[in-house]
């Protein structure tokens, strides 16, 4: 048999069993669905926990800026912690709960996003700052209403790499009996030694990475119309389209490089 | 009326940004606060809205010590406008300019209706109220930045550098509009800049600043240029300022010749014995528009009959208007006109008669005596 065709055979034998296992209407804990909605569940929370923290212990650093060299570092030596021993050492307290898996992987996601909302803040134009100063916005109102939106786009950038790396770290609290589609991979296919789960796991937790990217993208140009610098009058519609995508990609493919690979 | 009374400020390291300032800002007046960098001209604007506080004196506006105002309610009555514009990027232009009164609780209709109205009056068309900052011109956004300024009509104004970051074309037409609104609006403005040109061309009143933060001189723009108190200042306000004096001499003191000028559908023998004596003769068309210049030696070879429009003439180059202009228009138009003489004009561009340089001498040394 031609090399082509074994590959398109095992493909065909992944996928029978990606099908087959799919979901079991009398067992609604076992197959594959139950596994990625688990997946979906633990990796948005920690991450909607982790921006929940972030942007207030951003503000703050920046209103008092004593506070962000000892806390960053603190986030950091958190960082540190291979997060397989946190999921352990937090086992005790939260037992098999959900909150063994969210509370690290918050804590990560807080690591990655306190700098982008800090170097967001400091980002703000100095003149935009000081004209609102002058135009008469207090010291809170100002950092609600013209900082922080004005940061959006550096937070939301930030946002991209803490939720892919946080999506991908889900998988490794399989080790302690959660992990969403981590448990494909760990249990069904590594302890097993079948590939079918393996590839199936990988795959689904590339496309769930690259679909909450995308809605990510989406909100950015929602919520951040005036980032985009397509001019009007300058060129096609589509072509104004294509250089906005670009631009709004651009920086997170950046610092998608730059981040802590495969944190585990 | 905004009064500084012993005013400075010491940083904790020991500089010195303002030293002592004692000033009186008229009410309805611009007053510019010019001087090289340090010299604490923008420190000592930013003590009127309290961004920055004095050390030592007292600010009063009207009276009434600033330090007894809240910051926040005494800047949202205070216009200011910033270098760079400082729009907020992620509002759209007419939400910029509706910053003001939106905080002091206008409803947002009504705001956005007085920010277009405010468009209109620096000159912005109000379809490009919903634009981003980001999509308009520097000279654009620091219209947009005047607009901000004066939404919630306030008496004064303060412009930190405003003009200096656009080319000097733009900054022109952004200092006559600066003129013409306040013809329209008297506001108490205080102005702060580095050029002194543009210092004599806005201000009713201007403070030179000296690095110190000491104040070196307060006087008319006239006065400064004419009588300037110390080697500092007069360096500093440039050693051309006799022919930048000039602009405060209206061009109406001038006495025009007309005897010079001739219709171009006279026959050159009709104009023969006046270039005997005048070297130079302007002809205009029938309506009295300015047509050229035709010198003496020309109309030696031409032969008798020929009507004046059908001989070559030198360009007028640009002319003055006797009504409005001042003396320094005049000279420049001879100094730039090819048969060294000026050409003054009415309002509508009819030719009054051209003034020559020993005219124009004449007149400079009366004036300027």
């Amino acid at each position: 048999m031609s090399a082509p065709a074994a590959a398109l055979d095992w493909a065909q034998g992944v996928w029978d069993w990606a099908a087959a296992n799919w979901y079991y209407p009398d067992e609604p804990g076992r197959g594959i669905r139950p596994r990625l909605i688990e997946h979906i569940r633990l990796s948005y929370a920690s991450i909607a926990i982790g921006l929940l923290l972030a942007v207030p212990l951003g503000l703050a650093c920046v209103r008092w800026k004593p506070l962000y060299p000892p806390l960053l570092t603190g986030v950091n030596v958190l960082y540190a912690v291979p997060s397989i021993a946190l999921f352990f050492l937090l086992l005790p307290y939260t037992g098999f709960s959900d909150w063994t898996a969210i509370v690290p992987l918050a804590v990560y996601t807080l690591v990655i996003l306190l700098p982008n909302v800090v170097d967001g803040l400091h980002q703000v134009p100095d003149h935009v700052r000081q004209a609102a100063v002058a135009m008469g916005f207090g010291p809170l109102r100002r950092l609600v209403r013209v900082e922080t939106p004005v940061a959006l786009p550096v937070i939301i950038a930030g946002l991209r790499v803490a939720s892919v790396a946080t999506i991908s770290m889900v998988s490794v609290a399989s080790l302690v009996g959660l992990g969403g589609l981590g448990r494909l991979i760990l249990s069904d296919g590594f302890r097993r030694q079948f590939d079918a789960p393996i590839v199936v796991g990988v795959v689904l937790v590339v496309l769930l990475a690259f679909a909450t990217d995308a809605l990510l993208v989406l909100a950015q140009r929602l919520l951040t119309p005036w980032a985009r610098r397509d001019r009007p009058r300058t060129g096609s519609v589509r072509r104004r389209r294509a250089a906005a995508t670009a631009a709004a990609d651009a920086p997170a493919l950046a610092s998608t490089a730059v981040a802590p690979p495969g944190k585990g | 009326m905004i009064t500084f009374e012993g005013a400075a400020k010491h940083y904790p390291d020991g500089t010195v940004a303002v030293a002592d300032l004692d000033l009186t800002v008229e009410t309805g007046q611009t007053t510019v606060f010019v001087g090289p960098s340090g010299s604490g001209k923008t420190t000592s604007l930013r003590m009127i809205n309290r961004m920055v506080e004095p050390t030592r004196g007292t600010v009063r506006i009207d009276g009434v010590d600033i330090r007894d105002r809240d910051p926040a309610l005494l800047r949202r009555g205070i216009g200011y406008v910033i270098q760079q514009a400082g729009l907020f990027p992620h509002r759209t232009v007419l939400d910029n300019i509706a910053t003001v009164p939106l905080l002091l609780g206008t409803p947002r209709r009504a705001a956005r209706a007085r920010a277009a109205e405010l468009m209109e009056l620096v000159g912005l068309d109000p379809a490009m109220g919903r634009r981003w900052p980001h999509q308009l011109s520097g000279g654009q956004q620091q219209r947009v930045g005047v607009a901000r300024a004066l939404a919630a009509d306030p008496p004064v104004l303060l412009m930190d550098e405003p003009f200096s970051a656009v080319d000097p074309v733009v900054r022109t037409g952004l200092q006559d509009e600066l003129l013409r609104l306040q013809q329209e609006l008297r506001k108490t403005i205080v102005f702060v800049t580095h050029d002194i040109d543009e210092a004599v061309r806005l201000g009713d009143r201007i403070a030179v600043f000296r690095p110190g933060g000491e104040l070196a001189q307060y006087d008319s723009p006239e006065r400064l240029l004419t009588d300037p108190a110390d080697d500092f200042v007069e360096g500093f306000v440039g050693h051309d300022r006799g022919v930048r004096r000039l602009s405060f001499f209206p061009a109406r003191v001038l006495s025009l010749r007309d005897d010079v000028v001739f219709e171009d559908d006279l026959k050159v023998e009709d104009v023969r014995h006046i270039a005997a004596e005048h070297p130079w003769l302007l002809v205009v068309d029938t309506e009295r528009s300015p047509v050229g210049w035709l010198s003496d030696r020309s109309l030696v070879d031409v032969p008798s009959g020929i009507r004046l429009s059908e001989l070559d003439t030198v360009p007028f180059g640009h002319t003055f208007t006797v009504e409005t202009d001042s003396l320094r228009a005049a000279l420049d138009s001879a100094v730039l006109s090819p048969a060294g003489r000026a050409v003054g004009v009415d309002v509508d561009g009819r030719v009054l008669g051209v003034v020559t340089q020993d005219d124009l001498g004449a007149a400079l040394w009366s004036v300027t005596e």
